[in-house]
């Protein structure tokens, strides 16, 4: 039986954008306003996987050859290395720093390395959660 | 981070682009990019050599985890400068031969030196830690390194067994080890060997000394193969021989020696120490060298070898332990066993060293190392010839060579045994002697066998797999180097007393040294017409009757049964470990998820409920209990309206977006509790969940009314309430006590001023608990990993369960 989604692929194709764009703000505005790396890993993820509900498995798979394991371990190198890097200047393990600075556009910025601890959690969250989905959804 | 501990996370971070290197230079061999590092730290390392022989320490330390006392704190004494010599010296050396010995298109270079470089940083970090985790840390990846060069070819059986074998015995070692660091910091609140040190007194009275000083010594004696673990060593054999040089007989195998020399200025006054130490060294000596003659492949020869003379080592240490019952450095004679020892371990890695590159120029040139296949190798191999005989005459002991002068000091040490009166040393010390003479008989013989069925005798060119001849120049100059060394430290011995022996022992025995006093030690070639003298000139005699009748009487070592060993004990421990577990764990894991959930919901209402009773912790306070408004009111009765129609829902799919239902109201409640940060977590997550339930959907059996009998109903309903029950109960008495402070101001306080953030969760999430963090995300990693390999790979799962 062919299923008809029509409606759900035309409003994903739309509203998956808005989700993901939503997932960013969330992860950057994280140390300020409600968000960060876990929320925002996890919107991204729920863009991903209705992705994987409206269209089947195969054609994510062809968008978006990602291998989320090796997401995980990017994602887990990212934040224990930024706990590492704190050793280069004598201070303890994930001891984080901050400053503020000025960007071309963005005007005066706050610049935090816990925002590079984050995007590990977030890497880490959406490499879990889609390699935890692909593998039961694939598996016959 | 100083100069120092940059120069011990080297080799760690060559590992890290080493591999960079081997992919894409394919043309030249990946070991000329690693050798730089090793003989940079071993110029380094040297011009530490004026500060430590002026019983000077250089002390650098940095915070790691300091509200643990855990600080990366690197210490340069006399024992450390030593062994990282030792670790950057013999490690060059074994670089540049494995450049020859390992063909560089056949081979996976890149991780050969990734584990090898990891090996390196991991023993630097051992040898010049001084707190007691940070060396624990090292000591594991030590284990782990060596477990992975053993089992390097990991397509044969045999390298996969020693790997493993290795692998438990001194990561078990390791482990009690860990539980003696943790008593020790129990008995002087300090992980810092220095403070420990100065803390020794206290230690030696405490009640727990004796587990203390045994999971040291069991730590120690795993790694440095004595009797009874040696067992791993032997087969560690499968690793290359660059690897065996290197790791299984210059530098990891002493690092059991190095932690008794570094721990003896806490423990070496107990007599337990004493007799522990020597005796186990002593014991180990023989068995190692007894066992070293009847084998008949050239590395197990020098396998066995190691253990013994590791035993040797050891037994010096545990017998120069009884110096510091006696007081004064002048006339104190007791202190030789200790110069002994620290001189036979430079000896040993020599002369070890080049037998074992003499012992893989062999290998490699002939395509065998039975010595039964070989023979006559000496006008083939002139070079090789001379220096298995340098090495091999030192082993046994034989002047003018180095192994000749430690011989004779150990001999001295353990004759002296007979002067010392205490701790009934008079009447069993007898033995030492006894068993150390008789050892070195062995040794002798084991070293000539070596030799002489080698290179001497007839040539047998129809059982080699290749046609020998002499080895290419760059093999030949890292075993060239050290047999020139062995040599050079035997006529000239005190070249090495002032600069190394003597800073190594003061950090030994520091107790005996008042300040600016350091050790006078002259080693001497003739001691004139001495017990020692006479001693080797029995064993010379002795050794060369027993070698030319070995075919008689090597029967002898058929006697044993096959099934006493001590191999044979491990396999079938193994075995048995393995088939117990399994059925222990079939006996209450039926495969059905709901017997799990009985278990595991069981015993949360069981041990809750008990701490309940018993803490009397049960309180409802209504006092600070704000009125219930109208939405909490709606959402409550759409949460438990939901929750039992799921009971009654016909069809899966319904009882999917019941529980989904569920889920998003409690996110409505954290909505109007103002806590956005949970609500949004609450809604993906159920929004993700969901979707996998309806992405599984497919895979679940049919729901059906199941014709359950009423028990099975009843335990369900027992349980499920009791959940419900205990949960409520935790959460009346936890709103309703106050046992402490909150923390939460705390957080309202700083997260602003110290974070420079706003929201205060976040904050805590990636700063303030930011460790947490860390490893849940690992604990996540793991669990899709898990996920990932059940289902992935559980086609293969049918041919070993």
């Amino acid at each position: 039986m062919r299923t008809n989604d029509l409606i759900l692929q035309t409003v994903t194709k739309v509203i998956l954008f808005i989700i993901l764009l939503f997932s960013i703000h969330l992860f950057f505005a994280g140390h300020y306003y409600p968000g960060g790396g876990f929320i925002g890993g996890l919107m991204t993820a729920g863009a991903l996987v209705l992705l994987l509900l409206a269209f089947d498995m195969k054609t994510v798979a062809n968008i978006l050859p990602v291998n989320y394991r090796i997401m995980t371990a990017i994602g887990l190198l990212f934040s224990i290395g930024t706990g590492a890097g704190s050793l280069l200047f004598n201070v303890p393990f994930l001891t984080h720093a901050f400053t503020d600075v000025y960007l071309p556009l963005l005007g005066k910025t706050s610049l935090h390395t816990a925002v590079l601890f984050d995007i590990g959690v977030y890497l880490v969250v959406i490499g879990v959660t889609m390699t935890i989905i692909q593998t039961i959804g694939e598996d016959e | 981070m100083s100069l120092l501990h940059l120069a011990i996370v080297s080799p760690l971070l060559l590992a890290v682009i080493i591999p960079i290197f081997s992919k894409s230079i394919r043309q030249i061999h990946t070991g000329w990019f690693v050798l730089p590092l090793p003989v940079v730290l071993f110029s380094y390392f040297l011009s530490f050599i004026s500060t430590t022989s002026h019983q000077g320490t250089v002390y650098e330390s940095f915070e790691w985890i300091p509200s643990l006392g855990i600080n990366f704190a690197a210490k340069i004494d006399g024992l450390g400068l030593l062994f990282a010599l030792l670790i950057s010296g013999i490690g060059s050396l074994v670089v540049l031969y494995s450049i020859y010995y390992l063909e560089k298109d056949k081979e996976q270079l890149g991780s050969f030196y990734v584990y090898l470089l990891m090996f390196m940083g991991a023993m630097f970090g051992v040898v010049l830690s001084d707190n007691l985790i940070v060396m624990y840390g090292f000591w594991e990846l030590t284990s782990i390194s060596s477990f992975l060069l053993i089992g390097y070819w990991y397509h044969r059986e045999k390298s996969r067994y020693g790997a493993q074998k290795s692998m438990l015995i001194t990561v078990f070692g390791g482990l009690a080890m860990l539980g003696g660091i943790i008593l020790l910091y129990i008995m002087t609140g300090s992980f810092s060997i220095s403070e420990i040190i100065t803390q020794s007194d206290r230690v030696l009275e405490h009640t727990l000394l004796i587990p203390a000083l045994i999971c040291f010594l069991l730590g120690a004696f795993t790694k440095s193969a004595q009797f009874p673990f040696h067992i791993w060593l032997p087969d560690a054999m499968e690793a290359p021989t660059p690897v065996s040089a290197y790791l299984h007989s210059a530098t990891m195998v002493k690092a059991g020696i190095y932690l008794v020399a570094r721990m003896s200025p806490v423990f070496a006054e107990s007599p337990v120490w004493l007799w522990l130490v020597g005796g186990f060294g002593i014991v180990t000596l023989f068995w190692g060298s007894f066992s070293a003659v009847k084998q008949t492949d050239l590395k197990s020869i020098l396998a066995f070898s190691t253990v013994s003379q590791l035993g040797l080592i050891m037994s010096l240490l545990g017998v120069g332990a009884a110096a510091l019952h006696y007081d004064g450095i002048d006339d104190n004679v007791f202190t030789v066993a200790t110069t002994a020892a620290v001189f036979h371990l430079i000896n040993h890695a020599t002369f070890k060293g080049s037998l074992f590159m003499v012992v893989g120029i062999v290998d490699h040139e002939t395509g065998t190392r039975d010595i039964r296949k070989l023979g006559g190798l000496m006008h083939l191999m002139p070079i090789t010839f001379t220096l298995a005989i340098i090495g091999a005459f030192s082993m046994a002991g034989l002047p003018p060579f180095n192994g000749f002068l430690s011989k004779e000091m150990f001999f001295t040490g353990m004759v002296k045994i007979l002067q010392m009166d205490l701790f009934s040393l008079s009447t069993w010390g007898l033995l030492f002697p006894v068993l150390a003479w008789i050892a070195s008989v062995f040794t002798f013989i084991y070293s000539m066998k070596l030799v002489f069925r080698t290179f001497t005798g007839k040539y047998k060119p129809e059982g080699l797999k290749k046609k020998p001849h002499e080895a290419p120049l760059g093999m030949l100059i890292s075993p060239v180097v050290l047999g020139s060394l062995v040599i050079i430290f035997g006529l000239f011995p005190n070249i090495l007393s002032h600069n190394l022996i003597s800073p190594a022992m003061a950090s030994i025995l520091p107790s005996l040294l008042s300040p600016g006093d350091m050790f006078d030690v002259h080693i001497y070639f003739w001691h004139g017409p001495t017990p020692e003298l006479f001693m080797t000139i029995g064993v010379v005699i002795l050794g060369i009757l027993l070698y030319l009748t070995l075919p008689k009487w090597e029967r002898a070592y058929h006697l044993l049964p096959e099934k006493l060993t001590l191999n044979k004990v491990y396999d079938k421990g193994l075995e048995s470990i393995q088939t117990g577990s399994f059925k222990l764990t079939r006996f209450y894991m039926n495969g059905y998820i709901r017997t799990y959930l009985v278990y595991i919901f069981a015993f949360f209402i069981l041990i809750l409920g008990y701490t309940l009773y018993k803490k009397d912790a049960f309180v409802i306070d209504t006092a600070h209990v704000s009125s219930i408004g109208f939405y909490e009111l709606v959402l409550s009765v759409l949460i438990v309206v939901s929750t039992i129609t799921i009971l009654f829902a016909k069809s899966r799919l319904t009882s999917i977006i019941l529980l989904g239902a569920v889920g998003y109201t409690v996110a409505l409640f954290f909505v109007v509790f103002r806590a956005p940060d949970l609500a949004l977590t609450q809604l993906v997550i159920e929004t993700v969940s969901v979707a996998l339930f309806l992405l599984c959907f497919y895979h679940l059996p049919k729901l059906k009314k199941e014709e359950s009998k009423i028990p099975f109903k009843l335990t369900n309903a027992l349980i499920s309430i009791g959940v419900g029950a205990i949960v409520t109960a935790i959460a009346l008495s936890a709103n309703s006590t106050k046992l402490f402070e909150s923390i939460s101001q705390f957080y309202v306080d700083n997260t602003y001023i110290r974070a420079a953030g706003k929201n205060m969760v976040n904050v805590i999430l990636v700063d303030f608990r930011g460790f947490d963090t860390l490893f849940e995300i690992c604990v996540l990693a793991i669990a899709a990993l898990g996920i990932f390999a059940m289902i992935k790979l559980r086609l293969t799962r049918g041919k070993e369960g």
